[in-house]
């Protein structure tokens, strides 16, 4: 079977420093995989580059077959990467969430302006999704009312509400204080169970252990080690990866 | 003469004064925020390198030149090549002008203050460039500006006196015209004060009240 999602020779350089040395990995659709690593790794740029948010030096993005950013050899631009972006619901480390607009309106937004759901739908699928996410009572409030971990709840969502045949996680947990992490990592703990796609950078390493299939090491710009999770995380064959653990650790 | 009816024609006096002051203030209102933000989209969403610099030297122009010079070339300058503007189109035009320099800014600060996750988070759900500037982006820089527009409304209806100097039919042209005609100086003057004073304080309120609507808006 074709894999869902396909990168090869991803490169990345802010001027001179070059921060992805050449990216090669494949998803099979279903599958969970985290990205671990130090920070300045690369792996918070490698999830950026797949919805170009970043614009990679080099390489292919392959999204169901379809070639990501790049068409007829050119370069797309922001307008036409919108409905390929749309594809991948992507949750970053700050929320994101806009101030201006109610919770049911986050999520329904897009809905209705991105792939023309009447108001009535949209709004019927944002309650749904904050359904998943636990968070219907609070669907009329302020995003500014809500706490770090009922942000991120929402923003994930918003993030469900595209229908995306692909959930990228932007270390979704980090900016979060100690005690609201776990509700976030329950909600994601469900979608997974659901069978979604999820590419998630992160450093709850035993979150990552317990509901990933694989996870990748980076260091340095490039893969170090991948391998399936219980195995890398338990017994690392690298040097590095071993090291990163250890002082992960403790 | 009483004081009283004397008091009563000097406010006669002033009545078309008052229409034209307000017209003034509102038309170049009007006028200086629509242009101020259109040049700061144009500054701040823009490609052309050119076009930058043009808005930026449109604004530093604008703004290191006295308003009354501004006028003086508009209703003068113009005439004497041929182009007669009336003296409240010129004060409209002119003070419409210097504020689309003024309110760019302030807009283009508006939009500077928005975290760059605003519009990353619009692009990754799959909004346009167009969409992520109109449905996210605008609201609250509009939001973040208004305490500085409204700032900046009160200024320009103080300012409107000075088009008096081109002879605009305004609050203190009339005040001019009539101290020089009675001699009532204080009395006149002093009506000027409070005739701004009413127009001010409700301007400000209308103000406030937009404020406490939409100017909620922290991160």
């Amino acid at each position: 079977m074709n894999p869902l999602l396909s990168v090869t020779g991803l490169r990345k350089s802010y001027g001179l420093v070059e921060v992805l040395k050449g990216i090669d990995f494949e998803v099979a659709a279903g599958e969970k995989i985290a990205l671990i690593g130090p920070s300045g790794s690369g792996k918070s740029t490698c999830l950026r580059c797949l919805n170009f948010l970043e614009k990679p030096s080099a390489g292919e993005i392959h999204l169901d077959g379809e070639r990501i950013g790049v068409s007829l050899g050119r370069q797309m631009s922001d307008r036409q990467l919108a409905p390929q972006r749309a594809e991948m619901g992507m949750v970053f480390q700050l929320f994101n969430l806009w101030p201006h607009l109610s919770v049911t309106e986050n999520v329904a937004i897009a809905a209705r302006k991105v792939r023309g759901l009447s108001a009535r739908e949209a709004q019927e699928l944002a309650l749904e999704m904050l359904a998943k996410v636990h968070m219907t009572h609070r669907a009329d409030a302020s995003p500014l009312e809500l706490s770090g971990g009922q942000q991120q709840r929402v923003a994930i969502a918003r993030a469900l509400a595209q229908k995306p045949k692909l959930m990228l996680f932007d270390e979704p947990t980090s900016a979060l204080d100690p005690e609201l992490v776990h509700e976030v990592l329950k909600v994601m703990e469900e979608l997974a169970a659901e069978g979604r796609t999820m590419l998630i950078v992160t450093h709850e390493i035993a979150f990552a252990r317990d509901i990933a299939d694989r996870v990748m090491f980076l260091d340095g710009g490039t893969i170090v080690e991948q391998g399936p999770a219980r195995d890398l995380i338990l017994s690392p064959r690298e040097a590095r990866t071993q090291a990163f653990l250890k002082q992960i650790r403790h | 003469m009483s004081g009283l009816s004397t008091f009563i024609m000097v406010l006669e006096g002033f009545l078309g004064g008052v229409g034209v002051t307000v017209l003034v203030t509102l038309a170049s209102l009007v006028l200086g925020v629509a242009l101020g933000f259109g040049l700061a989209l144009l500054r701040q969403f823009g490609r052309l390198r050119a076009i930058h610099f043009l808005i930026d030297a449109y604004c530093e122009i604008m703004r290191n030149i006295p308003a009354l010079t501004h006028l003086f070339i508009l209703y003068f300058g113009l005439a004497s090549i041929g182009f007669r503007l009336s003296a409240i189109a010129a004060a409209i035009l002119g003070l419409g002008l210097i504020g689309g320099a003024v309110t760019c800014d302030l807009f283009r600060s508006g939009f500077a203050a928005l975290p760059n996750g605003q519009r990353e988070a619009a692009l990754a759900v799959g909004f346009t460039p167009f969409q992520t500037i109109f449905e996210i982006l605008t609201p609250q820089a509009l939001r973040i500006a208004l305490p500085s527009l409204g700032n900046y409304a009160v200024q320009l209806l103080k300012d409107t006196s000075i088009v008096s100097a081109i002879a605009a039919p305004e609050i203190m042209f009339y005040a001019r015209s009539m101290v020089t005609s009675s001699f009532q100086t204080t009395l006149i003057y002093v009506t000027v004060a409070g005739l701004y004073l009413l127009l001010g304080l409700p301007l400000m309120q209308a103000i406030r009240f937009l404020e406490s609507r939409y100017g909620r808006l922290k991160a």
